[in-house]
């Protein structure tokens, strides 16, 4: 019988219980939140465990939410290849602390991915064998994607904004 | 006789034919540019395409594309530039041989294109001295052969001790070329 | 008499190759640091981020309809099918239902563009191999997509074509004709080509066995498309989770064995075949005339003459420039069959005129990380092919 993805949900609430805070189907997708600590045990129990087989880990992305009160988060995507199912794992951290285990010892892939998230959001990944900024200039000395910073060099000083109407 | 080239103005005889040095040897230059592609992103692969055989940038004389900084004359930047790769390409235009050209092919080369982001650099006369821009996002491989035949022109314009005449050390002493 | 080759184990020493930034060989700038023991490759790092443009930054700051001139530029050798998931995706967001002609088109179009990628990457991996005359063949053709293209949207590389909910004008008399002609056409170019190179006796010595991969490691680092079809997994998201119209069509997916280099090239090649299968099935199915776009006027903009004479179309121009229609809340991942992998869109929106969060799941930058791996124990000269054969864009890597 193949996998669906309620029986997805039922074993992971009869292994994780408490540790899920949310359950929602966002479009296709059913999207769980996790508590922080427990994200390495999930990925983990969702790779090996017999039936679930969740060995493709699609993609990682980090979020800022400065509104809300965990205001640092990060996205999961696992795909399970032979049953076609695709989960959503959800954490959400405070900005003071913004430190989370890294993947990297089950998925090779998650390496970049992770230095990325570092890169974009200040997001350190306990573990990780390599821990730099991966596409801006090393001696960057802050975050860039944060929601606090505009997209355009602060730096510049050719622009007239006065042509632009932008004063 | 068939004309490959248009001869430069000059007194002809039976045997012999005088002209000035300076326009010979522009004749020379202009008709054997070699490129060194520094192909980045989107304009690399409409450079591709005006090299291979539709537009055929081998005609002009450039069928021999360097990628040695110290055996090239045209340095074509193709591509944006980030704050990340400007000291690499300062370091090739460093090591260019006089005399050297540079065109810049692209809105992103020109003035930092669509990208006006915190790592883009805007513009690659910010750091090198530029002579002819092609704007386009990318341009179109006729546009890429226009701008070519401008580096001729100014090839062939070219006079003995430009580059070491003052305004031309001053302008390299702006960009902090020594 | 001690000779140079007595020298004991324990004294090798590894000389350094910086291969890049800018290199012949590189398609794009990224730069690699070889530890080499003479010939053979011990160990690589790699540093990319030279060509970052912030596209994810960029996303959050444009409203939808300007992003596919930043979707273009990531996989700029097949920019139609970048924008095309872009498309889906918001279409996915709002709840839009695209009529079965517009799929079509859509098809006809990506699998131009995929044939136009693939074109690149074989004929480069000719040239790096020294075979430069298949390469002056094939760009050619190269040039008759770009006509097709044109004659749709306008550009030739970097197209943003498409609309969200279908595309901005009805393919003409003259598009069908040069699709129909160059099918035509590249059949037998393509079999050229595969003629010159395929069972060439020095091409399969210098790619077989260069840059292995295994399917577990190819999993493990998260490889999709043509790179671990090569390696042995059928994974392809037109199939897995079929879009626009896909599951229609009658196609087969090709595997290799070893994921090397002339696996990679082998899949690629016959990928063109397949996709010159569908755009035959799909110049059939399609009418020659019928919408050309779904009836969202929230979203796609009325035609101007009606703007000119309608209130209600004006009042939906403005709407739709200024940004101010309703757009769901809500977060949305869709994926694509890109040139190189399967290419994700995950938007999460807020109601509001540019995205909140925009994460493109970018194939290059994850499976190059596998890099390194792929060329350890091998000769400098195969490090060259693999890269070249992996078909790494650098638009796509550092975006």
């Amino acid at each position: 019988m193949a996998l669906t993805i309620e029986r997805v949900t039922e074993k992971l609430k009869e292994k994780f219980g408490d540790d899920i805070l949310d359950i929602t189907l966002n479009y296709d997708f059913m999207t769980y939140t996790l508590k922080r600590e427990r994200i390495v045990d999930v990925v983990r129990f969702l790779y090996d465990d017999e039936e679930l087989k969740f060995q493709f880990l699609t993609t990682m992305c980090g979020m800022h939410f400065p509104d809300a009160k965990e205001q640092l988060g990060m996205v999961y995507q696992l795909h399970n290849m032979i049953d076609n199912v695709r989960v959503r794992l959800k954490i959400f951290f405070p900005l003071e602390d913004p430190n989370v285990l890294t993947l990297t010892g089950i998925f090779s892939t998650a390496n970049w991915m992770e230095r990325e998230a570092y890169d974009f959001f200040g997001i350190k990944f306990t573990g990780h064998p390599n821990m730099k900024r991966i596409l801006n200039i090393d001696e960057m000395d802050y975050f860039p994607m944060r929601k606090e910073y505009a997209v355009e060099d602060a730096t510049r000083t050719d622009k007239d904004d006065t042509m632009f109407g932008r004063e | 006789m068939t004309e490959i080239v248009e001869a430069p103005a000059g007194y002809s005889g039976h045997g012999f034919f005088t002209t000035k040095l300076e326009d010979a040897v522009g004749l020379a230059r202009k008709n054997s540019i070699w490129p060194l592609p520094f192909a980045t992103s989107c304009c690399g692969i409409e450079f591709m395409a005006t090299a291979a055989s539709h537009y055929d940038l081998g005609r002009f004389g450039s069928e021999r594309l360097s990628f040695s900084p110290r055996q090239a004359d045209l340095l074509m930047v193709m591509g944006t530039i980030a704050k990340k790769m400007a000291p690499v390409l300062r370091q090739v235009y460093e090591q260019m041989a006089e005399p050297k050209w540079v065109l810049s092919m692209g809105a992103c080369a020109s003035s930092g294109g669509i990208f006006d982001t915190y790592s883009v650099l805007q513009g690659i006369d910010k750091i090198i001295p530029v002579d002819v821009y092609v704007p386009g996002c990318p341009p179109r491989p006729e546009q890429v052969l226009d701008g070519i035949m401008r580096i001729q022109e100014l090839v062939q314009k070219e006079e003995f001790g430009r580059r070491k005449s003052p305004e031309y050390l001053k302008m390299l002493e702006g960009y902090g070329i020594k | 008499m001690e000779t140079i080759l007595d020298i004991p184990k324990q004294e090798k020493e590894y000389s350094y190759l910086n291969l890049g930034p800018t290199h012949p060989a590189t398609h794009g700038i990224f730069q690699n640091v070889l530890k080499m023991d003479g010939e053979k490759v011990v160990d690589a790092e790699s540093t990319i981020g030279y060509i970052h443009r912030a596209f994810e930054k960029l996303g959050e700051r444009k409203p939808f309809y300007q992003i596919p001139p930043l979707t273009d530029r990531m996989n700029y050798c097949s920019s139609p099918i970048n924008n095309m998931g872009w498309h889906m995706t918001v279409e996915k967001l709002i709840g839009a239902e695209i009529p079965k002609r517009v799929q079509y088109m859509r098809i006809i179009i990506m699998e131009l563009s995929r044939i136009a990628d693939h074109l690149i990457c074989n004929s480069v991996i000719g040239v790096d191999s020294g075979a430069l005359t298949g390469y002056f063949y094939l760009f050619e053709q190269r040039e008759d997509i770009y006509e097709i293209f044109e004659e749709i949207c306008g550009a030739r590389l970097t197209t943003n074509i498409g609309r969200i909910g279908g595309f901005e004008r009805d393919f003409n008399e003259t598009v069908w004709r040069k699709i129909e002609k160059f099918v035509d056409v590249y059949t037998k170019v393509l079999g050229e080509f595969e003629r010159l190179l395929n069972r060439n006796r020095i091409f399969v010595d210098r790619c077989v066995g260069a840059g292995p991969i295994s399917a577990e490691r190819a999993l493990n680092y998260g490889f999709t498309g043509p790179n671990l079809r090569a390696a042995g997994v059928d994974y392809d998201v037109r199939v897995a989770f079929p879009y626009s119209g896909y599951e229609d069509f009658d196609f087969n997916i090709p595997v290799g064995t070893n994921g090397d280099t002339y696996d990679r090239y082998m899949v690629r090649s016959q990928e063109m075949w397949e996709s010159l299968k569908i755009i035959k099935q799909a110049i059939q199915k399609c009418d020659r005339t019928g919408p050309f776009h779904a009836d969202i006027p929230d979203f796609y903009l009325p035609p101007k003459e009606e703007v000119y004479t309608s209130m209600e179309a004006l009042i939906y121009h403005f709407k739709i420039v200024m940004g101010e229609t309703d757009k769901p809340i809500g977060e949305v991942y869709h994926s694509v069959e890109g040139g190189n992998g399967e290419l994700g869109f995950y938007l999460v929106s807020d109601g509001g005129r540019q995205a909140y969060r925009l994460h493109f799941r970018r194939p290059c930058f994850i499976y190059y990380q596998a890099y390194p791996e792929m060329i350890k124990g091998g000769f400098l000269s195969d490090a060259i092919l693999t890269l070249s054969s992996m078909n790494v864009i650098a638009g796509e890597l550092d975006a």
